[in-house]
């Protein structure tokens, strides 16, 4: 007996598989429970991340061809490319979108294994697995953004690289060691093409593979409570090819068919050569640094560059301990009463940030108050602690409330993700010159 | 020499043994971490730098409670109403982004995250938490030279910062 109702779920039978579906079939195991086939149970989205990771190991490569990595011919390289090269500004296009694209589709598996209790034993060792990844993601796409070499390259290099000097001790240091100097030059560009097209590539390549072996390790994705019984706790099994393998062929040619869409709708940006004598205002970060940025227009920046992004990951790694010895249920958020307090927390987090960014617009720019205080305590201490209050406060709440553990700790986490979402939209969208609050 | 032992170590010395190498391991990746930072961060004299005299000019030139940008230096030289000299390094103090000079306003508003700046290079509006850099000035038979190779970073602005004729 099947548990899949819909007709269209239903497994197919056994298909001797071709050359290629052996390959893929390496990675996986013959049988798959049926229960892991419906869409809404991973979204495909680890899935789609692999593919994105090909397609931009393909263009890169291509990309390679063309680019040459000194201050004087990166960005002529660049025009030359756009310009000059049949299909030049299309791989171009395809490699910028993919790289967007893997950073949002690696973020939003992250918030699917999360909200599905996937973090949490067994699965515990390949969420840390998956914490590596995000940050070699993030500084595979961040090592991309300074190639070309244009003032939008250059100044947002120059300002996130500026970020390590707050780190406490070591920050000149390491500033130094991410230059190789005291500003954003040649020996800049040197490390970054190095950590762009080898280190992290080939360092990422090797913890996907990890990443994949413990995900079959554990016997497969995370399933929900009742899925099978007593005797086969993960419910009938159906063979992979073709069931998972056709699933997955659709989403990778789905995420191939928009990457291309997009790299046809739309160019990717390449300002002026870069000029190290004069800031483009506004001069903004990539998408994914905008929630930083705007931290950085608010708070002490050894908090808003260095203490909120140290914390958000430690938090990370915390999570799977912070779940207590309950296992997870796999539901979405736990239960519908998990949901509802994820969903309520969301708000607040968002709407209160929202009017806090709004409320400081007139205070930021006036003489500071108390200013006996020194700003390391008024812009970094404080709101570090009420930050610490507000969360544990709506853990608190959840809890009150009948939430389950999981479930507490899960409403603190959407509080924070709502507020950092919120964040980052009003610096894609709402800064304009000078940094002021602006309509888009 | 002696003999080795046949039969297997006593659990407690194998503890000790397993927790020595482990601790040599990570001592290991320590050393490494650290001769690949030293490796890739150059000594603070930094390359390429040496005898950086810039030329500003004849003191009469500059009137007081005026500003004037040297792209090429990435200072600027401002006379302060009392006829004192001061170069600022135009790099701000909080991420590095390039400062402007407004004249009308008199102040050098940044353009990364709004931090604000008067002529003296004390900081009006955070987030920056300390004033603009100092390049040293030196006037020489009535000729103003500022030395771009010697930055000062300094907490607060101070009178004796400033260089008189
Ligand atoms: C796997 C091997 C890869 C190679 C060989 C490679 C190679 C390159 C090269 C040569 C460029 C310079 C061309 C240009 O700027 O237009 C570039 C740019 C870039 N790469 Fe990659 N890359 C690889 C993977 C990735 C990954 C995994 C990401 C992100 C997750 C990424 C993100 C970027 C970004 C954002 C740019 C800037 C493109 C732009 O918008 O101008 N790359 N890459
Ligand atoms: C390059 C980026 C990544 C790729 C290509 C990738 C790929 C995958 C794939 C294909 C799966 C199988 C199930 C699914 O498709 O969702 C998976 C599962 C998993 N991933 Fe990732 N992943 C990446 C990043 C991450 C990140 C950032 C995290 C979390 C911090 C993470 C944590 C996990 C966990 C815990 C599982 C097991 C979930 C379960 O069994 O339900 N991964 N990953
Ligand atoms: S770099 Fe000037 S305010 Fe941030």
């Amino acid at each position: 007996m099947s548990p899949v109702t819909d007709p269209r779920e239903a497994p197919l039978p056994a298909r001797k598989p071709s050359g290629f579906s052996n390959l893929v079939l390496h990675l996986h195991p013959k049988l798959v429970p049926a229960a892991a086939l419906p869409l809404s149970r991973t979204f495909g989205l680890g899935g789609g991340a692999a593919v994105l990771f090909l397609i931009l190991a393909v263009t890169g490569s291509l990309l390679l061809v063309v680019y040459e990595p000194s201050p004087e011919r990166a960005h002529g390289t660049v025009t030359r490319l756009v310009d000059e090269v049949p299909f030049g500004a299309l791989v171009r296009n395809v490699h910028h979108w993919a790289a967007n694209g893997m950073v949002l589709v690696t973020l939003l598996h992250l918030l699917r294994v999360f909200y599905r209790g996937g973090h949490l034993p067994p699965r515990r060792g390949n969420w840390f697995a998956g914490v590596a990844l995000l940050l070699l993601v993030v500084a595979c796409a961040f090592t991309g953004y300074l190639l070309p070499w244009d003032q939008l390259a250059f100044w947002a290099v120059t300002i996130a690289t500026g970020m390590l000097e707050y780190a406490p001790m070591v920050g000149g240091l390491l500033l130094r060691a991410a230059r190789g100097g005291a500003d954003v030059g040649p020996a800049t560009l040197a490390r970054f093409f190095v950590l762009h097209v080898a280190i992290l590539p080939i360092a990422m390549l090797l913890l996907l593979a990890f990443h994949f072996w413990l995900v079959r390790k554990v016997g497969g994705v995370i399933l929900p409570e009742g899925s099978g019984d007593r005797a086969s706790p993960r419910g009938a099994l159906v063979p992979t090819s073709p069931n998972l393998t056709q699933r997955e062929g659709a989403m990778a040619l789905g995420v191939l068919a928009a990457v291309m869409v997009a790299a046809a709708l739309w160019d990717a940006p390449l300002l002026a050569q870069a000029n190290p004598g004069m800031s483009p205002n506004p001069a903004k970060a990539p998408w994914y640094f905008m929630g930083v940025q705007e931290l950085l227009v608010h708070l002490h920046p050894a908090l808003g560059a260095v203490g909120v992004p140290l914390l958000g990951v430690v938090l990370l790694l915390a999570l799977p301990a912070l779940g207590g010895r309950q296992p997870p249920t796999g539901r979405w958020f736990g239960s519908a009463r998990g949901a509802r307090h994820a969903l309520v927390a969301a708000a607040v987090g968002a709407v209160g940030t929202a009017a806090l960014v709004v409320a400081n617009e007139p205070l930021r720019r006036a003489p500071p108050w108390l200013p006996g205080i020194p700003p390391a305590v008024r812009s970094g201490a404080l709101p570090l602690a009420a930050m610490a209050m507000l969360l544990l406060g709506a853990a608190w709440l959840s809890r009150r409330r009948g939430a389950t553990r999981i479930e507490s700790v899960q409403s603190a986490v959407s509080f924070a993700l709502a507020s950092f979402g919120v964040l980052t939209l009003v610096g894609v969208f709402l800064r304009g010159q000078g940094m002021a609050l602006v309509l888009p | 020499m002696t003999a080795p032992s046949i039969e297997p170590a006593a659990p407690d010395r194998r503890d000790f043994l397993g927790k020595v190498g482990k601790g040599l391991g990570i001592l290991a990746g320590v050393e490494l971490l650290a001769v690949v930072v030293a490796y890739l961060a150059p000594g603070k004299g930094g390359a390429g730098r040496g005898a950086a005299l810039v030329v500003a000019g004849p003191v009469g030139e500059f009137t007081p409670s005026s500003v004037r940008a040297f792209p090429g230096g990435k200072f600027y030289l401002a006379r302060l109403a009392d006829g004192g000299f001061l170069a600022l390094s135009s790099r701000c103090t909080h991420l590095g982004c390039m400062v402007p000079w407004d004249a009308k306003q008199r102040v050098f508003p940044c353009p990364c995250h709004a931090s604000r700046f008067d002529e003296r290079g004390d900081v009006l509006a955070p987030p920056a938490t300390r004033p603009l850099d100092l390049f040293p000035v030196v006037i020489e038979g009535g000729i103003v030279k500022v030395d771009t190779s010697r930055r000062i970073g300094r907490a607060r602005f101070e009178p004796g910062q400033v260089t008189y004729l």
